[in-house]
């Protein structure tokens, strides 16, 4: 059973048991514009949650993608090399970031469902 | 993040901006569109391939009259506008006693009188200015009653001869009273994107109109600053107060080509404008730095305050635009570094979050420049 979960940073993560696949939400794809570059973390990087986790840039400002839970990198897209606007066309699925392992399972109690985070962005105006 | 901040300007436009679903930003005072629902990589190529249309009305336009207004105008600039002929146009700079560069502009010989075009950022400074030093010898208005519309690509000339042929008589920098759609209208061929294009000038209340009409054409889409921003980095053009300021020399910002030759050591009318001795002195000796282009070899967009370093990885400059150049396909950047290091081609990092990128320092413009030339 997998489970989707959202930070208020705008980054979804499909829960898988004890691994989580992450990527950027549609909410934050479209305020950030036209992807052009993704800066990926290396496979067995060590995160912390809130921690630095990867850069994506837009044509007009880069910004920093954080960790929602603690973990160890597993997978990182390389597809998103040849072709960053992925993460503008398909954000929830094929322009996903990196897939990690969840070190602390209770870390994800903290994180918003799909509800939670579609009121959340409402509220945001 | 859209700024409803009721401090901001409104350009003549506003309400068509967002008809138009234009994303608003601040940007020098004026509530701006950074983008249209189609994104900038979209509208960059757009402009490249067919023709944009941009609001660039809370740029500054000044007016000059009187029969000593070019020699009072060489008085702030290293630039012959005495020799200046009817309806044509030049860039110039207005510089500081110490040689630094306080706007740049467009200055065009409307017959009559001086137009001048200044940055929205600088636009009230640079009227204090122009008044502190000229009130007395001309007339200096300026038309806060006027829109400025660009429209920039390659279709832009045809686009714009339907509905005035007159303008087909244009080249790269010159100018003409036109009537557009019951306007009057004065247009020069020029613009910032590095493309063939016009501005036009045109009376606030009928702007909109002009917008729309232009927008109606097949080939024309609205353009936002965003794009704006990335056409003109390709195409090598400075940006004020990043790729130069008060700070900066023209010879520094290589823009010696800009300092006309009646203006210098050798010309008919050397000097005589603030900073003179320190910019010709510049331009006999050489400068320390350069604004040089710079090519990011990986694919890593590299960005305005990055610091840039030599081999030795001793700090040599840094970055003062930069970013995604969507005609190029990769990074774009410019920068000022230590002249021993200006050479095309010569290898330098770029420090980005902490890991030196690698670059060359490359010659501009990064696309061709596609003037009309006649």
């Amino acid at each position: 059973m997998s489970e989707l979960k959202f930070t208020e940073d705008h980054e979804w993560m499909l829960i898988d048991g004890s691994s989580a696949t992450v990527g950027i939400t549609d909410y934050a794809q479209e305020q950030l514009g036209d992807v052009v570059f993704v800066e990926l973390p290396e496979v067995g990087k060590t995160l912390t949650k809130g921690g630095d986790a990867a850069v994506v840039e837009s044509v007009k400002a880069a910004s920093e993608i954080y960790a929602p839970v603690a973990g160890e990198v597993t997978e990182a897209n390389d597809a998103l090399a040849d072709n960053p606007g992925t993460v503008n066309s398909d954000p929830m699925g094929a322009g996903w970031f990196f897939k990690m392992s969840i070190a602390d399972a209770a870390e994800l109690d903290g994180l918003m469902d799909e509800a939670a985070y579609k009121t959340f962005v409402e509220g945001l105006g | 993040m859209t700024d409803t901040d009721s401090t901001l300007k409104q350009t003549p436009l506003h309400a068509l901006h967002l008809e138009l679903g234009g994303k608003m930003v601040p940007f020098a005072g004026y509530d701006m569109p950074v983008q249209y629902p189609a994104g900038i990589l979209k509208e960059h190529t757009h402009t490249r391939e067919r023709a944009g249309l941009f609001d660039v009305s809370h740029m500054g336009q000044v007016r000059l009259a009187g029969a000593d207004a070019a020699a009072a105008l060489e008085s702030l600039v290293p630039v012959d506008v005495i020799g200046l002929g009817a309806n044509k146009q030049r860039y110039a700079l207005f510089t500081s006693d110490s040689g630094g560069i306080l706007d740049d502009l467009m200055i065009t010989n409307a017959g009559d009188h001086l137009f001048v075009v200044v940055n929205a950022a600088c636009k009230e400074q640079d009227v204090a200015h122009l008044r502190r030093h000229l009130a007395d010898r001309c007339e200096i208005t300026e038309l806060s009653d006027r829109a400025l519309l660009a429209l920039q690509g390659p279709a832009a000339g045809t686009v714009l001869a339907r509905l005035a042929p007159a303008v087909s008589e244009l080249v790269f920098m010159t100018a003409a009273a036109v009537e557009i759609e019951g306007a009057d209208c004065f247009v020069t061929r020029s613009g910032y994107t590095g493309e063939d294009g016009f501005e036009i000038s045109v009376p606030a209340a009928q702007a909109e109109a002009l917008a729309r009409r232009l927008l109606a054409e097949d080939e024309v889409e609205p353009i936002g600053l965003g794009a704006r921003d990335s056409l003109r980095l390709e195409a090598g053009l400075c940006l004020y107060g990043h790729d130069m300021d008060a700070e900066t020399t023209p010879v520094e910002a290589s823009l010696a080509w800009a300092l006309s030759k009646a203006r210098r050591s050798d010309g008919a009318r050397p000097g005589g404008y603030p900073g003179a001795d320190i910019i010709l002195r510049q331009l006999a000796d050489g400068v320390a730095r350069r604004r040089v282009g710079i090519r990011p070899q990986g694919r890593a967009p590299v960005r305005e305050g990055c610091e840039l370093s030599g081999p030795d990885g001793a700090v040599i400059g840094t970055i003062t635009s930069g970013g995604f150049g969507p005609t190029v396909g990769g990074p774009v950047a410019m920068g000022y570094v230590a002249t021993a290091l200006a050479k095309p081609e010569t290898e330098i990092n770029a420090i980005v979050r902490g890991k030196a990128m690698p670059c060359q320092v490359a010659k501009m413009p990064f696309v061709q420049q596609r003037y009309y030339r006649g």
